[in-house]
């Protein structure tokens, strides 16, 4: 009997985390325009001379747009806890891999090959 | 495994439960079937995640040790093509989304106008890649026994490198050109094969969705596939700038 109850619940409780969120056109539409709009600016800041910083520029632009597809195309920003901890922990253990790569390189053979 | 413990003796009940054809027995709601599916798919992507970020870490490792190389190879890329790839793309990623909106609001018509407006925008995506690609093939810019140095010794025969206003670079340093290249196919190759199962299972679904799957209620898979397109497209967002802008200016 306690069984059923708290099997119950359990179901009780699943719906509450989930209600399945629809993203209106308008959203869309926004983050479609602001990616082609980013796309302009990213293809127009590689022809300004900004020496080091061109590559950054060019990245920092490339990580809000990549955000922008995630959040919004992707609807991680609607969707359940799980979701958004298994992308945080997947972008968070991508970037130590590349991090811990490219600092041995960087201490270990920099200017030497 | 002590969930399933748990969950046991209610399972005989769990089989005589109502629930439309396309949840299955196993799970307990439309809604949990969708989160497991969705959990599920985001690891898929993470895999993806590591896998494209193998090939980018070697990239921006390799362009570091021979960066002149790099430069005056990623000269040789056609920014027009690029840019209009990346606007191409961006407008797939934007019919798919509104296709999960149709196939959520099950409007039937909307879906498969959404699906085949982005089958189309990814094969002219791949046809644009076909002409770079061929340009490539007739420059001998392909890795392997036919490249050809040509380009980056005598910067002054190639309109691309001329255009850039390419300094001849000394052999050993040329001969690094082929990394470039290399990355570049390994890199551009592996999204294009991306693409084309993306476009295998799109014709799949317009099929499916024309006979109303996916406006009944099930939005999973429409869903899911969107997931994936757009993981197709965030890779090129990455490397439209790494391979054909970063080195515009640098000389």
């Amino acid at each position: 009997m306690s069984e059923h109850t708290e099997h119950g619940a359990q179901h009780g409780a699943g719906h509450v985390e989930h209600e399945h969120h629809v993203t209106p056109p308008i959203v869309y539409i926004v983050i479609f325009v602001t990616l082609l709009i980013l796309t302009g600016v990213t293809v127009g800041a590689s022809y300004v001379e900004m020496h080091v910083f061109n590559p950054i520029v060019a990245l920092l632009i490339g990580v809000v747009k990549a955000t922008l597809v995630i959040l919004f195309f992707m609807g991680v920003k609607y969707s359940t806890r799980l979701t958004k901890l298994t992308v945080g922990a997947g972008l968070f253990t991508f970037l130590v891999l590349i991090g811990m790569t490219l600092s041995d390189y960087i201490s270990r053979a920099w200017g030497r090959w | 495994m002590s969930d399933s413990t748990a969950i046991a003796p209610g399972a005989p009940e769990a089989a005589h439960h109502e629930h439309p054809p396309y949840q299955r027995h196993h799970f307990e709601s439309v809604e949990q079937q969708a989160d497991a599916t969705n959990f599920a798919m985001w690891l898929f992507l993470l895999t993806e995640i590591m896998f494209f970020g193998g090939l980018f870490t070697a990239y921006l490792i390799y362009r570091n040790w021979y960066y002149p190389a790099f430069v005056a190879a990623s000269h040789q890329l056609n920014i027009f093509w690029g840019t209009a790839n990346t606007a191409v793309l961006i407008s797939s990623s934007f019919t798919m989304a509104m296709g999960v909106w149709c196939s959520e609001t099950r409007r039937k018509s909307g879906l498969v106008l959404c699906l085949v407006l982005t089958f189309i925008l990814g094969i002219v995506f791949l046809g644009i890649k076909t002409i770079e690609y061929k340009e490539k093939i007739e420059k001998h810019h392909v890795p392997g026994l036919h490249y050809s140095l040509n380009s980056f010794l005598n910067p002054d025969s190639d309109e691309a490198a001329k255009a850039a206003g390419d300094k001849p670079l000394p052999l050993d340093m040329a001969r690094h050109t082929e990394l470039y290249f290399f990355l570049y196919f390994a890199m551009t190759g592996m999204h294009a094969l991306h693409m084309i199962i993306g476009i295998a299972i799109l014709g799949f679904m317009i099929f499916k969705a024309r006979a109303g799957a996916y406006t009944a209620g099930h939005v999973t898979f429409v869903e899911n596939f969107g997931l994936y397109w757009h993981f197709v497209d965030i890779v090129w967002i990455f490397l439209f700038p790494l391979l054909y802008l970063i080195s515009r200016h640098a000389n």
